[in-house]
């Protein structure tokens, strides 16, 4: 099943394009991260999969073909806003009774029992808990309505390293133990490698790159050799960096490849390289083919 | 964080190893769990009938993806090192062998001296490393990779030759 699909999905706000012709089938039980510069369309994608914005044009569906903002979609999927809305004058017990009452099918004691484990004092002001505290406590909000489907958009951008760490825990505890599906935001790349198994990339509205880490990763590699040598028919150069003599290109293997060019040294990328080489080429966008969607 | 309730209040822990992480190896997150269980077989850590930490426990202390860690316990059962128990957890088998001691000292003896036949020839300890290495990664290889990036590489390599 397809925790969320989108089709030739487009998103304007007058004269300027959000998200262009985005077609996607990401597979449940995945931690998604959706990276990109800032004002690449991230919080655009994210908006029309939860169903707070509507597409110009094309069609996105969640949790296995229910249109997002449908009645259905809306009961199992939850959504973190960038600025982890909360009432800072409400007490952490006010704001589980406010969206218990706001919300179909709320685990009220599931949420309460979440704040024990985090020693969150029931009583206390939110505005007076830590940065930390908030975004686990707006997190228990968004876990306690039991969502097939969290999103979270740029979720610890705010947070110092430790409530990062801890807030990530939580949400990786959510899906090893409740099976949850996770879409987040993200312009940081250095931690995406341990948490997350599939990635969409974006930039300038455009989906740059997408599919399941491991493919990803072992569809790409970093070839090393002498400047006048050209990788095979096929193999696609995403990021090249050269020096007189000796040149290093970031490719994409064509699909089934088995060798690349006479010459070369390979070694495999990681994430974090990958993403990069995909975020330069676009940022650079030398070539119109650069800016088709790469899938 | 969310532990079960008997955990968070005993303190107790289900496996003898705790996992953790170095970001800057460059190896890939779910060979790094496998690599310190087969490290934690050979230095007796673990011992058969050992269990492996859980799940949820591995998710929360380090968070990373659980997917992750499913992968490496899958790698480790396919290997044959360990087995999952359906409600249990993950667990070490029974005919696992433990480090031979008279066979890693035989090892080090044949590998002693191959160094001293190394600095005759005039290589230093980096260059010993490198060779050691890619002779090592050669071995391996020829076995055979399943990364189509470890096919690739030894398709460019061999057209190199």
């Amino acid at each position: 099943m397809n925790i969320i699909e989108t089709h030739a999905l487009t998103k304007r706000y007058g004269a300027t394009s959000a998200l262009t012709d985005c077609t996607l089938a990401i597979p449940e039980g995945r931690m998604v991260a959706l990276v990109g510069p800032n004002g690449a369309g991230k919080s655009t994608l994210l908006n029309l999969v939860v169903g707070l914005a509507t597409p110009t044009s094309g069609g996105v569906t969640v949790l296995g073909g229910a249109p997002a903002g449908s009645l259905a979609a809306l009961d199992g999927v939850a959504f973190v806003a960038q600025d982890t809305p909360l009432y800072r004058s409400y007490s952490a017990r006010d704001m589980i009774r406010l969206t218990r009452d706001l919300n179909r099918g709320f685990d009220e004691a599931y949420a309460l029992g979440r704040l024990r484990d985090l020693d969150i004092e029931p009583g206390r002001q939110v505005g007076k808990l830590s940065g930390g505290q908030r975004a686990q406590l707006a997190l228990t909000l968004a876990l306690a309505r039991r969502p097939r489907l969290l999103v979270l958009d740029e979720p610890t951008a705010a947070l110092d390293p430790i409530a990062r760490h801890d807030f990530m825990a939580s949400v990786m505890t959510a899906m090893a133990v409740d099976g949850v599906s996770v879409l987040f935001s993200s312009h940081g790349l250095a931690e995406l490698e341990r948490v997350t198994d599939y990635l969409v990339l974006i930039s300038h509205g455009v989906v740059r790159i997408e599919g399941a880490v491991e493919d990803l990763l072992a569809g790409h590699c970093l070839l090393t050799g002498p400047v006048e040598l050209a990788p095979g028919a096929g193999w696609q150069t995403i990021q090249a960096t050269h020096g007189g003599a000796q040149q290093h290109l970031l490719v994409r293997a064509p699909d089934g490849a088995s060798v690349a060019a006479a010459g070369f040294s390979a070694r495999p990328v990681n994430l974090e390289e990958l993403a990069m080489a995909y975020l330069r080429e676009a940022g650079a966008a030398t070539r119109p083919a650069s800016l088709e969607p790469i899938r | 964080m969310l532990i079960d309730k008997e955990e968070s209040e005993g303190g107790r822990r289900s496996s003898p190893i705790a996992f953790t992480l170095d970001p800057g190896s460059g190896v890939p997150t779910y060979l790094q769990l496998v690599q310190q269980v087969e490290q934690a077989l050979r230095l007796g850590y673990l011992r058969p009938g050992d269990q492996l930490p859980k799940l949820r426990e591995v998710v929360a202390d380090l968070a990373i993806n659980p997917n992750t860690v499913m992968k490496a316990y899958r790698d480790l059962e396919g290997k044959g090192l360990t087995a999952g128990r359906p409600g249990q957890g993950t667990f070490v088998q029974a005919g696992v062998q433990q480090a031979d001691l008279a066979g890693v000292t035989r090892l080090r003896r044949s590998l002693t001296s191959w160094f001293s036949d190394a600095a005759e020839t005039g290589l230093d300890e980096d260059g010993m490393v490198a060779l050691f290495s890619s002779a090592l990664r050669d071995f391996y290889e020829r076995r055979g990779g399943a990364a189509q990036v470890e096919r690739a590489a030894r398709g460019a390599r061999g057209g190199a030759a």
